[in-house]
């Protein structure tokens, strides 16, 4: 009990901001806070298994989670049957040539040694192979792109329930990072993250532009919900009851039956979006246990202990006879999955995909902020991190105005640095974070909550 | 006539992909240099890089916005040009207290190139509010004097041909600065003591040390170069196209993979790596259809646009180039270090 006093601390003093953030601003805020730090504790664990389990660097989590995103709209949005019609059946027999490509090139590779001519044929075999693909390919883009491009203009998904796609999205993640692993993972380790950084690049530039899939840049709204919607909670009889219930001390004072009735409908308008979010965090917390728990039986497992072996001193544990690059691949394509999850799960709770949204700085700098800070190595430590940089990312602008206004409380309010300073608020949030890095890569180097080794 | 519509084929391709490539790659250039020598000789990936350039060029626009407030121009040349110098000392002392404050800590304890590059995020999560709280995040044009070398309209008039050839006095700026600053920047690497120690330090550090090179002066040099650098090559980047944070903190990404195309810590490939980015990003997404038309008799002109890739893919192909490149030659085309 006592070794984990700090883990406790830390985590009653997040929980705590966030009760305040409730009691002063709103629940909903409070709430909204709270799922979106839960979705980044994902994030982070999934960086903190290939960070602080292994140490690689992974610069392209915002490509997972844009995956994950995608898995999301691929499996809740119900199919469009005209434009599956008009060209669905070029794009599978696109599909069908990518696949035979990559069969033959692997079979080239697998059954002929390494020779220039090798070389020739296996680059004949792919610009041949894009040539061709593009001109069956193309009309059927076409065709799905014109069918109500208002609307749909895509193929639409399968239609399943979203929460489905959670595990869908780990796939999809998954098999990216096994691809990029193949790859890219001999590379060194500064290398590694410039790679990763521009190839999660390319993802976002593929799901921005391949409108027949993703609608690109036009956006799905409206997925579909793993929860109750506000308006239908809105007119169901036991939620209202149940509001009814909380705030009967606070209905009673009003004795004016109509004034009471219009209190009611504002408790049930409020209470029904805190109802809906929490939901979302039931949800969610669900996962960050499940992966918890997981994580750290994997992580005080043997084969925990080799991947610290093999990240503390690689040529020793290969020495030992543990197989570095299988080993390396496979964590790779383990966190990333999780970061698939994640970024399924937030497109979840948006109810919405928007592709333009994935910036770097957003979906791969701030997390790896959050890994840092928190902990390296250590899940409470990385799932603290996501919350403590979330929280203060989100918080950081009502902070900036505060301080703002206190340094410049001798100027005039039309003063141009304080109107100019106020302006610029929302930019104290870079400032925050970009110092809070500093100073805790400086002064805490293994993050606030460093990582235990115990050695039995 | 067959004749004509060559030399139409000719200043097509010359106006559209020359010319805006060659521009274009003398700034990546400039800036592929700049990630070069700090991986080079500070033996770390600059992950500040484009918020640095940013905040280089913040300064030019703020002198340039002074000097024509008090009426002070250099006519038809734009006025940036004077305000470089004066960004260039702001930027260099920015460099020099980041360099203090933040850097030399972890140099001095040998820490891993990663943890470095750790640091560099957080530099360029201040850098990046920095320059957003003092400038704003919009976007800002303060090229004047003036705007063309050559008008299109004009040079058709000039030679009767059908295709016009707009040079910008920007491009033709870019060019010459570039030239200019990059042939200074080897002769300096190549012919005096201090860049040559620096190459020495860059090579082996331990030798450089034992044979009595000074590191303090030479990281003092490697970032007032690097500071030069990054004001010049934002300046012209922002002259040419505009001036916006987060398109600069975006060009980091064509910046390292001409700095790693180019063969990483060698300066002279970063320079051709930012001209092979350039050319192979317009090369692949220009649609060939009025180039075809000129060329080909009028029987075979194609239907399509033949475009390789719709230019929403620009990005896309420096970064498959990039990993082509890491995957079948990881020291680049022109051997940097060998990872």
């Amino acid at each position: 009990m006592r070794k984990n006093l700090n883990v406790i601390a830390a985590y009653s003093i997040m929980m705590g901001l966030i009760i305040l953030v409730g009691i002063f601003q709103s629940w909903n805020i409070a709430l909204s806070i709270f799922n979106l730090c839960l979705i980044s504790a994902v994030m982070t664990m999934g960086a903190n298994i290939q960070w602080g389990y292994a140490g690689l660097i992974n610069f392209g989590i915002m490509g997972f989670t844009a995956l994950g995103g995608l898995a999301a709209v691929l499996i809740s949005v119900d199919p469009v049957q005209e434009a599956w019609s008009a060209g669905g059946s070029n794009i599978l027999f696109s599909l069908f040539l990518i696949i035979a490509m990559v069969l033959a090139v692997r079979y080239i590779l697998k059954n002929y040694k390494k020779s220039k001519n090798r070389t020739y044929i296996v680059a004949a075999i792919i610009i041949l192979g894009i040539v061709i693909i593009r001109f069956i390919s193309e009309p059927g883009i076409e065709a799905i792109e014109n069918v109500e491009p208002a609307k749909t203009g895509f193929l639409g998904g399968l239609g399943l329930p979203i929460i489905f796609s959670w595990v869908v999205g780990a796939f999809f993640a998954g098999g990216l990072a096994f691809v990029i692993g193949k790859v890219a993972l001999g590379l060194r380790a500064d290398y590694l993250a410039i790679a990763t950084l521009l190839i999660s690049e390319i993802v976002i530039a593929i799901i921005k532009h391949e409108d027949w899939l993703t609608r690109g840049v036009k956006n799905v709204i409206g997925l579909k919900r793993p929860a109750p919607y506000e308006v239908n909670l809105q007119q169901t009889d036991w939620f209202i009851d149940l509001v009814e219930k909380f705030n009967t001390s606070k209905l009673n004072l009003i004795t004016d039956l109509t004034e009471r009735q219009t209190a009611l409908n504002q408790l049930v308008i409020e209470g029904s979006s805190v109802f809906v979010k929490l939901c979302y965090s039931g949800l969610f917390l669900v996962v960050v246990i499940i992966l918890l728990i997981l994580t750290q039986k994997a992580l005080y497992s043997p084969w925990g202990r080799m991947m610290r072996a093999i990240r503390d001193n690689e040529e020793a544990a290969n020495a030992m006879g543990k197989n570095v690059v299988k080993q390396h691949l496979l964590i790779f394509v383990l966190g990333s999955a999780i970061v698939g999850i994640a970024g399924a799960m937030l497109v979840t709770q948006d109810g919405l995909f928007t592709p333009g949204s994935y910036r770097p700085l957003r979906y791969t700098f701030l997390i790896w902020v959050m890994v840092i800070v928190g902990g390296s190595g250590n899940n409470f430590g990385a799932i603290l991190g996501g919350f403590v940089v979330w929280f203060l990312w989100i918080e950081a602008a009502p902070i900036g105005l505060y301080l703002v206004n206190l340094t410049t409380a001798g100027l005039d309010d039309t003063h141009f640095l304080k109107v100019h300073l106020i302006e610029s608020v929302p930019y104290f949030r870079f400032l925050m974070m970009g110092v809070g890095l500093l100073v805790i890569m400086r002064y805490r180097p293994k993050g606030i909550l460093p990582e235990k080794i115990e050695i039995k | 006539m067959v004749n004509m519509d060559f030399v139409n084929a000719i200043i097509l391709l010359l106006n559209y992909i020359f010319v805006p490539a060659l521009a274009y790659g003398s700034q990546l250039a400039l800036g592929a240099i700049f990630v070069t020598l700090i991986y080079g000789i500070l033996r770390f990936a600059n992950f500040a890089t484009g918020d640095m350039m940013s905040f280089g060029t913040m300064f030019v626009i703020l002198f340039t916005w002074y000097f024509q407030s008090v009426g002070i121009s250099l006519g038809v040349f734009p006025t940036a040009l004077l305000a470089i110098p004066f960004a260039i000392i702001f930027m260099v002392g920015y460099m020099l207290i980041i360099d203090k404050f933040v850097f030399k800590y972890y140099r001095t304890k040998k820490s891993p190139p990663v943890q470095l590059a750790m640091v560099s995020i957080g530099v360029m999560f201040v850098t990046q509010a920095v320059v957003r709280i003092i400038i704003g995040p919009s976007d800002r044009r303060f090229f004047d004097g003036e705007k063309f070398l050559i008008k299109a309209g004009e040079f058709k008039e000039m030679t009767g041909l059908n295709e016009g050839l707009a040079i910008k006095s920007t491009q033709v700026i870019t060019i010459i600065v570039t030239l200019i600053l990059v042939s200074t920047l080897f002769w300096f690497l190549n012919k005096t003591k201090t860049g040559k120690s620096m190459r020495a330090y860059s090579d082996n550090e331990d030798l450089a040390l034992l044979s009595g090179i000074d590191p303090k002066k030479i990281v003092m040099t490697t970032w007032i170069i690097a500071g030069i650098l990054a004001t010049i090559g934002g300046a012209l980047y922002g002259l040419d196209k505009s001036f916006k944070p987060f398109t600069y903190f975006n060009n980091m990404l064509p910046i390292f993979a001409a700095a790693i195309v180019g063969g990483i810590g060698n300066p002279f490939g970063a320079f051709l790596g930012g001209y092979v980015i350039a050319f192979s990003e317009i090369l692949l997404t220009y649609a060939y259809r009025k180039f075809f038309m000129y060329v080909l008799p009028e029987s075979m002109e194609p239907d399509g646009l033949i475009q390789l890739l719709s230019t929403d893919y620009k990005f896309a192909v420096s970064f498959s180039i990039l990993v082509i490149v890491l995957l079948y030659r990881p020291s680049g085309i022109f051997k940097g270090k060998v990872l």
